[in-house]
């Protein structure tokens, strides 16, 4: 068995194989942030389609289909998901970038849709009402006077989410995308050795984690304080 | 001689949730300039009769007409007819993430009534007219209820509505705050607003209203003018209800 220091000189140092993490985490970002950029806009338009009813109040078939995308989404493995859009809807494609991108941007979008209709349904109902009563579409409504606040009030659990989806994209070495987890376990087949790559990657995730939070607490008190009520 | 078309009818209008029938036959014409109090106990269905009109509810029978715009017809473009009408509501309703200024211009200026400029202009001059207007810039949560509903007030205003609607733009305040919104309502009576106002405040009945209705089981149970509805109710109901409003 290495000794300790000799275990950390081949998971991190020998071959500049430091780098391998260091662009791992890269891909890493760059998924999580186009997927929490879709997510977000997927996530809202299913939420404001999932929520619409007809004027016989029942389901239109824009809202059948955004309900039936969230439920799908949320009661199947994200696994299955990504290998479905890997191996079947983009088979022709060789950007593994882009595809982690649409699968996890995909299936956060479902989440966010219900994180959204909480923080729609926590806005007095009242404030559609007002808007519809000076003849503003429910469109209208939404866009300049429900959502801002509904945004608001669902805003920690959409951070948490992106967090949530960093953490997720840690499976996405399945369909060979060289982010960070898949950089430990190059490094791990390479020297053999487990602990200190696994730790390694451990490490970096942590890090980004408790800086996103840390960022995302700041922004949520400049929204508190910007404020209104 | 063809008597002048009332600016709304209300025709046998009916409205069920679910199993419980509220408004189970209203016949009602408003004539332009009139201001009509409704009065009635708790849950008869006065929220819901003036939420008709303008469909917030939608009704489960009968005609709404605004001259000659049948509002209940699902081939009326509602949006339209919403902008004729305004609503005052018991909790204001401002909106919260707005700033005052941008509650009153938001309607007009997405709706493309008005540009900009003319729409600040108008909502300075109403503001004003409430003594307000040094609270174009302010949040809502930052001002009394009584500031609030001169605001809301303000708000439809500034749509140029050909009725009022309100629904007991009173109950939610401190007492102290009901005279200024009172105020408000009786100088757009006098200006000759029509309207058509829920409230408990009888005092304003009387010496606002044109026509005071009572409303019990579904429909309008009584309709006088406000000296004779108050001095000499006729139906038992109304006596018993006066009788606990007015002690
Ligand atoms: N959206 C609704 N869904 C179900 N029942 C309702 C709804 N709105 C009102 N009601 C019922 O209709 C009745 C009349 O309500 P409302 O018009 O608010 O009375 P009022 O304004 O005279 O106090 C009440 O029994 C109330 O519970
Ligand atoms: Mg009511």
């Amino acid at each position: 068995m290495d000794s300790l220091s000799s275990q950390f000189y081949k998971a991190f140092v020998k071959n500049n194989r430091w780098m391998l993490y260091i662009k791992g985490l890269g891909s890493t970002l760059e998924v999580t942030l186009f997927a929490a950029l879709l997510g977000l806009v997927l996530g809202t338009l299913a939420c404001l389609f999932n929520m619409k009813r007809g004027r016989s109040g029942k389901r239109t078939v824009g809202s059948a289909i955004a309900y039936v995308y969230i439920d799908v989404i949320r009661g199947t493995p994200t696994m299955i998901q990504l290998l479905i859009m890997w191996n079947v809807i983009m088979a022709a494609s060789k950007n593994k970038i882009l595809v982690a991108s649409l699968a996890f941007g995909i299936n956060s979008g479902a989440y966010v849709a219900e994180i959204i209709r909480g923080g729609i349904q926590s806005v007095d109902p009242g404030q559609m009402e007002a808007g519809r009563s000076l003849g503003l579409t429910r469109i209208q409504t939404l866009k300049n006077v429900v959502l801002p606040q509904a945004f608001k009030n669902c805003f920690p659990s959409l951070m948490n989410e992106v967090i949530t989806l960093l953490k997720e994209t840690s499976i996405a070495g399945a369909v060979g995308l060289a982010e960070l987890t898949h950089a430990s376990d190059m490094v791990s087949s390479a020297t053999y050795q487990y602990m200190m790559p696994l730790l390694g990657a451990a490490v970096m995730y942590f890090a980004v984690v408790k800086l996103m939070s840390f960022l995302f607490g700041i922004l949520e008190n400049k929204l508190k304080e910007s404020d209104m009520r | 001689m063809a008597e002048e078309q009332a600016l709304i009818r209300v025709k046998d209008l009916r409205k069920d949730f679910g199993s419980n029938h509220v408004l189970r036959g209203i016949n009602y014409e408003i004539q332009k300039g009139q201001k009509i109090v409704l009065v009635g106990p708790s849950g008869c269905g006065k929220s819901t009769f003036l939420r008709c009109m303008n469909l917030l509810e939608v009704p489960t029978g009968g005609e709404v007409w605004l001259d000659d715009v049948q509002v209940n017809d699902p081939k009326t473009d509602i949006n339209k007819v919403r902008q004729r009408m305004g609503m005052v509501f018991q909790h204001f309703n401002l909106f919260h993430n707005l700033t005052i200024m941008d509650n009153i211009t938001l309607a007009p200026v997405k709706l493309g009534l008005m540009n900009r400029e003319e729409a600040q202009e108008k909502a300075l001059q109403l503001l004003r007219r409430v003594n307000l207007a040094d609270k174009a810039d302010a949040y809502p949560h930052s001002l009394s209820g009584g500031m609030q509903q001169r605001i809301a007030i303000v708000r439809s205003l500034e749509m140029n509505p050909e009725v009022m609607l309100f629904d007991e733009p009173t109950s939610a305040l401190d007492p102290e705050m009901v005279g200024e919104v009172l105020d408000v309502m009786t100088e757009l009576a006098e200006e000759g607003m029509t309207m058509v106002v829920v409230t408990h405040e009888m005092a304003f009945a009387r010496q606002v209203a044109n026509k005071v209705l009572f409303i019990d089981q579904g429909v309008i149970q009584e309709e006088n003018a406000p000296e004779e509805f108050f001095a000499h109710p006729k139906n038992p109901r109304l006596q018993d209800f006066l009788s606990k409003v007015l002690k």
